[in-house]
C-alpha cells in the first residue's frame, strides 16, 4: 500500500464512489417500492373506509340497490366466506393425504414423487381464469348450474397446488431423526405421520391453510362463470352465490356514484379480511419458529 | 398391518389426484377446441387479426399480441426494481428492516387482483390519461397497455422480490466473506460473487413473475380497455387473452365455433404460462437441492 500511494488512492476513491452510488440506487429502489406499496394500501383504505357503513355489512341488497337505493353486501360477505371455507376444506381433504404420502411413504427422489411434484408445479402455474374455464366445462358435463358447489370445487382446484406445496415444504422441515425415533419404537408409517410429523408441523400447516384461504377469498376470475351471483343469502350448495371480488367488480362498473362508493366499501371489507388472515399467518409463522427442535 | 396397507393405498390414490387433474385439464380443453381446429388450420387462427365471431372469423392475433405487450411492459417496469430491492434486502438491509418489509411484501402478494384493478382505475388510469399521454404528445383514454403494465408490474413485484431474496440469501456467507477479506467493496461482492453465483436463479425468479403476469385476469381487464384490435403503441388499448375469456366465456354461445375459439384461446394461454412457470420452477427446485 505504502509503495505507490497516489495510484491506489485514486482507485480506492473511484471504488468507494461507485459503492456509494450503487448503495444510493439500491436505497432509492427500496424506498420507491415501499412508497408504491404504501400508496396502494393507503389509497384503497382512504378511499373506501369513509364509504363503509354498518348497513353495508348487515344488509343484503334491497330493491333498487344497484340504482343507489339502500342495502348492503352481506350476501357477498357471507358468500365469500362460505365458498372460501368450503373450498379450503375440499382442498385440504386432498392435500393432507397427498403430503403424508409424499413425505412418509415415498422416497424423496422416487419417480412417483417427482411426477407428483411436477404436476403440482404445473397446476401452480395455471392461471385461475383457466381453472374457471375448466370448472365451467365440468359443470356442463355434470349438468350443474352456476352454484356454490361449482364455485367451491373450482376454487378448491385453484387452492390445491398452493396448499399442497406450502404443506409439503413445512413437512419436509420435520427432522428425519424424529421420524426414525418413532419407527424404532415400532410405530407404523401412518401413526408416525399423523401423531408425530403432522403434530410437529402443525403451526406451519395452519399457516399453509390460511394462505390458501386468503387466495380463495380473493380469487375472482375462477368464480366468474362458476359461482354465479345472487342478491340473497345462499343457503344451499346448489344455489348461486355472491362473492366479494365480483361484488367489487360489478359495482365499480356502475355509472352511479353511490354504487361505486359501495364498491370502495366492499374493497375495504375484502382488504381488511385479507389483512386479518395475513396477520394470523404471521402469528402462526412466529409460533413455528419457536417450536423448532434443535 | 392390513389397516396400514389400506391407508397407504388410499393416501397413494389421493396423491395421484394432481397428476390426473393436470391431464384432465389439458384433454378437456383440447377436446373442446378441436371442432374449430378441424375446420381451420392453427396458423390461420393464431395469425389472423380478424375477430368477428358473427361472421365465423376467429383471428386470435390481437389477443395474443395484447397479452405479450402488457406482460412485457409490466416485466420491464418490475424486473429491475425488484432485483435491486431484493439485493438491498438480502445483502444490505438490517434484520430489523427485513422484519418490517417481509410482512408487507407478503400482504401485497396476497392482496386480491380486483383490489389492484380498483387501485388502477382510481390512480393509474387518470395518471396515464391526463398526464403521461399528453406528455408524450398523444391522446389516451387512460385505459391502455401502459396502465395495465403499471398495475401488473406492482402485482408481480412481491413475487419477484420474495423469490429473488431467497435465491440471493442462499449464496454461502463464506464466499462473500472471502471476497470482503480480499478487500472487495460491498458492490464488488454483489457484482462478482453474489450475482455471479445467483444470476440464473434471479432470472428464474423473474420468469416466475412473468408467468404470473401472463395469466392475470381481473386487474388487467379492468384497466386495459378491451378493444380487439392489434395494439400499436403503449397508449393504445388492448385485449389480452385472459380478458377475452373472462368477458365472453360462460354465456351459452349460439354462434358456431365461438366456444371452440375461446377454448383454443384458453389452451394457448395455458401453454404459454406453463412453459414459463415450469421452466423457472424446475430450475429453482434444482437450485434448492444443490444448496440443501
Amino acid at each position: 500500500m505504502a509503495s505507490h500511494p497516489a495510484g491506489d488512492n485514486s482507485r480506492l476513491k473511484r471504488r468507494r464512489r461507485s459503492e456509494s452510488v450503487f448503495k444510493f440506487i439500491l436505497l432509492a429502489s427500496v424506498i420507491l417500492v415501499s412508497l408504491i406499496l404504501s400508496v396502494i394500501l393507503v389509497s384503497i383504505l382512504w378511499k373506501s373506509l369513509p364509504a363503509l357503513k354498518l348497513s353495508m355489512i348487515l344488509k343484503t341488497p334491497g330493491t333498487g340497490y344497484y340504482l343507489g337505493q339502500s342495502g348492503g353486501i352481506l350476501n357477498a360477505i357471507v358468500g365469500s366466506i362460505e365458498i372460501a371455507f368450503g373450498a379450503t376444506f375440499l382442498a385440504l381433504v386432498i392435500a393432507l393425504p397427498l403430503v403424508i404420502y409424499l413425505n412418509t411413504y415415498l422416497k424423496r427422489r422416487s419417480f412417483l414423487a417427482e411426477v407428483i411434484r411436477l404436476s403440482l408445479d404445473v397446476l401452480w402455474g395455471i392461471p385461475s381464469i383457466v381453472y374457471g374455464v375448466f370448472g365451467f366445462l365440468l359443470m356442463l358435463m355434470f349438468h350443474l348450474r352456476a352454484s356454490l358447489l361449482a364455485g367451491m370445487i373450482t376454487i378448491a382446484l385453484v387452492e390445491l397446488p398452493i396448499l399442497s406445496r406450502a404443506m409439503d415444504e413445512t413437512i419436509r422441515l420435520v427432522p428425519a431423526e424424529l421420524k426414525e425415533a418413532s419407527y424404532s419404537l415400532g410405530a407404523t408409517r401412518w401413526t408416525t405421520a399423523t401423531r408425530i410429523v403432522l403434530r410437529q408441523a402443525l403451526p406451519g400447516l395452519i399457516t399453509s391453510v390460511l394462505i390458501a384461504l386468503g387466495r380463495g377469498l380473493g380469487d375472482g376470475a375462477s368464480v366468474l362463470f362458476t359461482a354465479g351471483y345472487t342478491d340473497r343469502l345462499t343457503t344451499s350448495l346448489l344455489q348461486p352465490v355472491a362473492t366479494l371480488p365480483l361484488a367489487i367488480f360489478f359495482q365499480l362498473a356502475s355509472p352511479f356514484p353511490e354504487v361505486q362508493q359501495r364498491a370502495f366499501a366492499s374493497a375495504a371489507i375484502l382488504t381488511l379480511l385479507i389483512l386479518a388472515i395475513s396477520l394470523l399467518t404471521r402469528f402462526f409463522g412466529r409460533k413455528l419458529s419457536r417450536n423448532k427442535i434443535r | 398391518m392390513k389397516k396400514e396397507k389400506g391407508r397407504q393405498l388410499a393416501a397413494g390414490l389421493f396423491s395421484l389426484f394432481p397428476v390426473f387433474l393436470t391431464i384432465a385439464i389439458f384433454l378437456l380443453l383440447l377436446a373442446k377446441a378441436f371442432p374449430l381446429l378441424s375446420l381451420k388450420s392453427l396458423p390461420d387462427l393464431i395469425f389472423s387479426s380478424v375477430w368477428q365471431p358473427q361472421k365465423g372469423q376467429f383471428g386470435l392475433w390481437p389477443f395474443i399480441l395484447g397479452t405479450i405487450w402488457v406482460t412485457i411492459t409490466a416485466f420491464i417496469l418490475a424486473a429491475p426494481l425488484s432485483i435491486l430491492t431484493a439485493i438491498y434486502i438480502s445483502d444490505y438491509a438490517s434484520s430489523r428492516l427485513k422484519k418490517w418489509l417481509a410482512p408487507v411484501l407478503d400482504l401485497l402478494a396476497g392482496l386480491p387482483s380486483v383490489i389492484y384493478g380498483m387501485w388502477g382505475i382510481l390512480l393509474i388510469v387518470p395518471l396515464v390519461g391526463k398526464y403521461l399521454a399528453p406528455l408524450f404528445g398523444t391522446y389516451s383514454s387512460g385505459y391502455s397497455i401502459l396502465t395495465a403494465g403499471l398495475v401488473l408490474a406492482v402485482m408481480i413485484l412481491p413475487t419477484i422480490v420474495n423469490v429473488s431474496v431467497e435465491v440471493l440469501s442462499a449464496v454461502p456467507a463464506d464466499l462473500k466473506e472471502a471476497a470482503l477479506a480480499l478487500g472487495a467493496t460491498r458492490l464488488e461482492v454483489v457484482r462478482y460473487v453474489v450475482l455471479k453465483k445467483s444470476l440464473p436463479g434471479v432470472a428464474a425468479a423473474c420468469v416466475l413473475g412473468l408467468s404470473r403476469a401472463f395469466g392475470e385476469t381481473i386487474a388487467v381487464m379492468m384497466v386495459v380497455g378491451n378493444v380487439p384490435v392489434a395494439p400499436t403503441s403503449l397508449f393504445s388499448p388492448a385485449y389480452p387473452l385472459p380478458a377475452l375469456l373472462a368477458n365472453n366465456y360462460g354465456e351459452m354461445l349460439s354462434i358456431p365455433g365461438y366456444e371452440s375459439a375461446l377454448n383454443l384461446a384458453a389452451i394457448i394461454l395455458l401453454l404459454i404460462v406453463i412453459i414459463f412457470s415450469l421452466a423457472a420452477r424446475i430450475y429453482l427446485t434444482r437450485l434448492g437441492r444443490r444448496a440443501g
